[in-house]
């Protein structure tokens, strides 16, 4: 079974997204903030990570950076998310190595494609 | 004793140096290589020392002591007005001046009359300054052959007129040697330069034997001195005679740029103004070195020759003559003869230039002798001219030396002649600095200075030397007691040099400045006191032209500059200035204003600038320009002046403008950006809730077969969220109104006390389903405040909503405080809540951030509620702030002001 962390400093968007990927099958674990969302990411070792960027403590760019720097999560796929959808910000995410990158508001649909895709499973 | 013939010998070897380095320098200067150089240039100026310096200097100390030093003090201080002088070298360039009567007659109008009366007063003034070189040069002669009385004869004359005829011989081959008659000598110059070095290493060579070869050093000669107690007095700066120390300073002052050989020298063939700069210091030295030994000298001739027998005007050829240095003796007497002939051939080169274009050419063009030979060449006329006045000047020198023999001793005559050349003063510093000075002021000053030179100095010598009557020095013109000559108006006490001195430029300055107030000047004299005052100011390529109106033709203008300048000198002139003007053949020149003024200053480095004007005006059909339009002329060269400097002050505040602008620009691109990033953080914080309506709609509609509880949160959350947007966009425009001044304000009395009752019932329950304590502390009949009571509520109710976010559920405290201070109502509401940290003290403010990162309470928070508090109290002129610390609580507190009251 595929494990997905969530990160998120909004609570109903972290209950609406686990909600989400539990019922398509995944394993699931929530963070609310950048330095939870980097323990968590060693502890549960997950697939897939779904990361809001604007959040307290670290944004979600340092996190990716963090992980993308971690050999140990070279295979991990990380998945943007964000209610900030300029293109400089698009580019900026995908630039420091993000797999994808969604914005705020998204289609649920379309993001569970999105991560199976990403996770081969589709 | 040294035979006649080796004197001769080296004499005439000498002279036939000074000529080679003449011929030399001339043939440089025509080819463009000119070998005037700031040294050669600060050692011409040495021509300042004559044979009056060479003898007389120590001559002047066995009297006088110390005194001596002045006439070398006043040049070099007026040297240091470097600004001065290089105005006079700038006019004299500008126009062409040959001399200073050229220069004087030049400022005021180009007057006729001046450039005579300032001749005539120079040639006057320095004839008996010649006769002293003449006389300082036989008294060597009969020295160096052991002769007295000048009675070395040689073909039957006597060795002065023979000194005088070899000196004008000289003076013709170096001065008048070119037949285009121009300003400028670059050969004499450079042989004066030669003549200085020289005079100044015979004089220092005599200086060292004397002081080191007879006596033991400076140390030895002044403690003999000590044995000779009447000698002591000569090394005391006497203070008594400050009052002479002054006038001399004055006098040697003036004499330095005022002597015709030395305006000469320094202005007329200055070749580049940067070369003053070298001869400030330069020049001085010099004077110091040629100054160094005169003391010593003086006191080894007192010493060493009995009262009464030597004349110590000789002591430089007298001492090494004891002592049998024959050679030495040589040596002093050439470089006696240096000094002696090198300030003779300037000297009368400059005054024979003043007679011949001052004196000789005003008559020569009245005279009918010129229109009959209307054709002919006169370049060799003039050249004729000059010739004649340098024979003639020192002809005159001669018969005064011979007539005024034994009357005075040098170093009186020379300070005759400079209290002469003294009398230029006024008129040249007022010509230069003081538009208002007029040729009538300027004839009127230099008239009445003369005047009173003469009657208290020239002819009082005159009587000295028994020529006349002294009976107007002894008592006065007709017995009259204050016109004694040398007492005028009973002021007695002053040496007669102080005397002259002070009474001859009072009654000049006085004379000068009272007449030119009183007149008005002419045309031709306003336009010139134009050019010469504001000198620096006059950047036009071609300056003065706009002021000549009139018909010349190009033929006639030429013709004219052929027979004054010769025809070889007048094509070069005219080639030249054909090519500055653009054209390759100057016959095609336009006979314009232009090229008028250029014919008239090359005729005026010819023949002088009055003449010169003269000339002109008869060869071309000049209308005469009034007073009014020269007026209107000048005054719209002052205009354009002003208008420029207007234009100045318009490009600076230009300037200051365009910086404001981009300092205002740069405000504008702030002001862009951060609205930019307030839509985006506006946008995000919309975008938030909507994510969660959308996420939680989808998940409800895809699957129907949802569990009624799960069914039941998740619709509650929606409703949350859009309550949550709602209030989002509500506060954002509310926010948006008050910022643009949009906003509704309801003003009315407010009970404050009872509005914060009020809030506290209305949020009761929340503080009580989260087990927080809240208390009141509301003052009494507190006074009312104009505000808008709904407003206030909001403030109330978002500090207290805050509050109980924050603090912890069961143990959390909020205190609520009303009370008045500083002529305002406060109201307090303080939390045991985690508190703030200094930063986020001032970021609560901000739109958009919330305090604290506790994610349960998140979706109840805008991060525009304080934002919005503060708009609503700053309205009504109150302040909310915040005071905290991490883990010790916050207070937030406001304040209304009270009502003024009414007095």
């Amino acid at each position: 079974m595929k494990k997905i962390l969530i990160v998120d400093d909004e609570p109903n968007i972290v209950i609406s997204l686990e909600f989400l990927m539990k019922k398509e099958g995944f394993e699931v674990a929530v963070a609310a903030d950048g330095d939870e969302a980097l323990s968590r990411a060693a502890a549960f070792s997950p697939d897939l990570i779904l990361l809001d960027v604007m959040m307290p403590k670290k944004s979600g760019f340092e996190v990716c950076e963090a992980l993308r720097a971690d050999p140990a999560q070279a295979a991990l796929k990380i998945v943007m998310l964000t209610a900030k959808g300029r293109d400089t910000e698009v580019a900026r995410g995908l630039a420091i190595g993000a797999d994808a990158y969604v914005t705020k508001p998204f289609s649920t649909k379309d993001l569970v494609v999105r991560v199976k895709e990403l996770l081969g499973l589709a | 004793m040294l035979s006649g013939f080796v004197v001769a010998l080296v004499t005439m070897a000498y002279f036939g140096l000074l000529f080679a380095v003449a011929r030399w320098g001339d043939a440089r200067a025509d080819a463009g290589r000119s070998i005037i150089t700031a040294n050669v240039y600060s050692l011409s100026l040495a021509v300042y020392c004559t044979s009056w310096t060479f003898f007389g200097s120590v001559g002047r100390a066995t009297s006088g002591g110390l005194s001596f030093l002045t006439i070398y003090l006043g040049p070099t201080l007026m040297l240091m007005c470097v600004g001065v002088v290089i105005k006079m070298i700038r006019i004299a360039k500008a126009q062409r001046i040959t001399s200073i009567a050229d220069f004087i007659a030049a400022r005021y109008g180009k007057s006729q009359q001046l450039a005579g009366l300032v001749t005539v007063i120079a040639v006057i003034g320095i004839v008996p300054y010649i006769a002293l070189q003449l006389k300082a040069v036989a008294a060597g002669l009969d020295m160096v052959f052991g002769q007295s009385e000048h009675s070395v004869r040689l073909l039957g004359m006597d060795s002065t007129l023979l000194v005088a005829g070899v000196l004008a011989l000289f003076t013709i081959l170096f001065g008048t040697r070119h037949l285009d008659a121009t300003e400028r000598h670059e050969g004499m110059v450079a042989a004066i330069a030669v003549e200085s070095v020289v005079k100044l290493l015979a004089f220092l060579a005599v200086g060292v034997f004397v002081t080191y070869g007879i006596y033991d050093g400076f140390g030895d000669l002044f403690s003999r001195v000590a044995g000779h107690p009447e000698f002591a007095r000569l090394l005391d700066p006497d203070s008594a005679r400050s009052g002479n120390w002054m006038a001399l300073l004055v006098l040697s002052g003036f004499a330095i740029l005022f002597l015709p050989r030395q305006f000469q020298i320094i202005v007329v063939e200055n070749v580049d103004e940067s070369h003053l700069k070298r001869a400030v210091w330069l020049f001085p030295l010099y004077l110091l070195l040629i100054n160094l030994f005169v003391l010593p000298l003086a006191l080894a001739g007192l010493i060493h020759f009995p009262a009464g027998t030597t004349d110590p005007d000789s002591f430089v050829l007298s001492l090494p003559l004891a002592h049998g240095a024959d050679a030495l003796v040589l040596f002093a007497f050439i470089g006696g003869l240096s000094a002696a002939t090198g300030m003779v051939i300037v000297e009368t080169i400059a005054l024979s230039t003043m007679i011949c274009n001052d004196l000789a050419m005003p008559l020569l063009l009245r005279s009918t002798w010129l229109k009959r030979r209307k054709a002919a060449d006169l370049s060799g006329v003039l050249i004729a001219i000059r010739r004649t006045a340098i024979v003639g000047i020192l002809l005159l020198g001669y018969v005064y030396f011979r007539a005024a023999g034994e009357a005075y001793a040098l170093v009186g005559i020379g300070l005759i002649s400079f209290a002469a050349v003294a009398q230029f003063a006024p008129a040249m510093f007022g010509g230069m600095y003081w538009k208002q000075g007029t040729r009538a002021g300027a004839l009127a000053g230099l008239l009445a200075g003369f005047s009173v030179w003469a009657y208290t100095l020239l002819l009082p010598s005159f009587a000295r030397s028994g020529w006349m009557d002294g009976s107007f020095v002894e008592v006065g013109l007709f017995g009259i007691g204050w016109l004694k000559a040398q007492a005028l108006f009973g002021l007695a006490g002053l040496d007669e040099i102080s005397h002259c001195l002070w009474w001859s430029l009072l009654a000049n300055l006085g004379a000068y400045v009272a007449v030119s107030l009183a007149t008005t000047p002419d045309a031709v004299e306003l336009a010139q006191a134009e050019r010469f005052v504001d000198v620096f100011r006059q950047t036009e390529r071609l300056p003065g032209a706009h002021l000549w109106r009139g018909k010349a033709s190009l033929d006639e203008v030429v013709e004219l500059l052929k027979r004054f300048l010769g025809p070889a000198r007048a094509q070069q002139q005219l080639i030249h200035y054909a090519r500055l003007r653009g054209l390759d053949d100057w016959r095609r020149l336009p006979p314009d204003a232009a090229f008028v003024h250029f014919a008239e200053s090359e005729l005026a480095a010819a023949i002088g600038s009055a003449s010169a004007r003269l000339i002109v005006a008869n060869a071309t059909r000049e209308e005469d320009l009034g007073l009014d339009e020269v007026l209107d002329i000048l005054d719209e060269a002052s205009q354009v002046r002003a208008y420029s400097r207007e234009l100045e002050t318009k490009q600076r505040a230009l300037e200051a403008a365009t910086g404001e602008l981009r300092a205002a620009n740069e405000r504008l691109r702030e002001l862009d950006r951060m609205k930019d990033d307030f839509i985006s953080t506006v946008t995000h914080e919309l975008r938030t809730p909507l994510t969660s309506i959308r996420a939680f709609s989808e998940l409800l509609y895809d699957d129907p077969r949802l569990a009624l509880a799960e069914r039941q949160r998740f619709l509650g959350i929606i409703v949350g969220e859009t309550e949550r947007l709602t209030r989002l966009i509500n506060q954002i425009l509310d926010l948006a109104k008050m910022e643009s001044g949009r906003a509704e304000w309801t003003t009315s009395e407010v009970d404050v006390g009872a509005v914060v009752r009020d809030a506290m019932e209305t949020l009761g329950q929340l503080f009580r389903d989260k087990g927080v304590r809240l208390d009141a502390e509301i003052a009494e009949s507190l006074p009312p405040v104009q505000a808008d009571r709904d407003r206030l509520m909001q403030v109330v109710v978002n500090l207290l909503s805050n509050a109980v976010k924050f603090v912890a559920a069961d143990s959390g405290v909020v205190r609520v405080a009303v009370g008045e201070a500083d002529g305002a109502l406060r109201v307090t509401v303080a939390d045991n809540g985690p508190g703030l940290t200094p930063a986020e003290c001032s970021q609560v403010f901000e739109k958009f951030r919330q305090g604290g990162n506790t994610m349960t309470d998140k979706p109840q928070g805008t991060g525009l509620g304080l934002p919005i508090s503060r708009q609503i109290v700053e309205y009504f002129g109150g302040k909310l702030w915040v005071e905290s610390a991490p883990t010790a609580g916050a207070t937030f507190i406001f304040t209304v002001p009270l009502p003024a009251p009414e007095a």
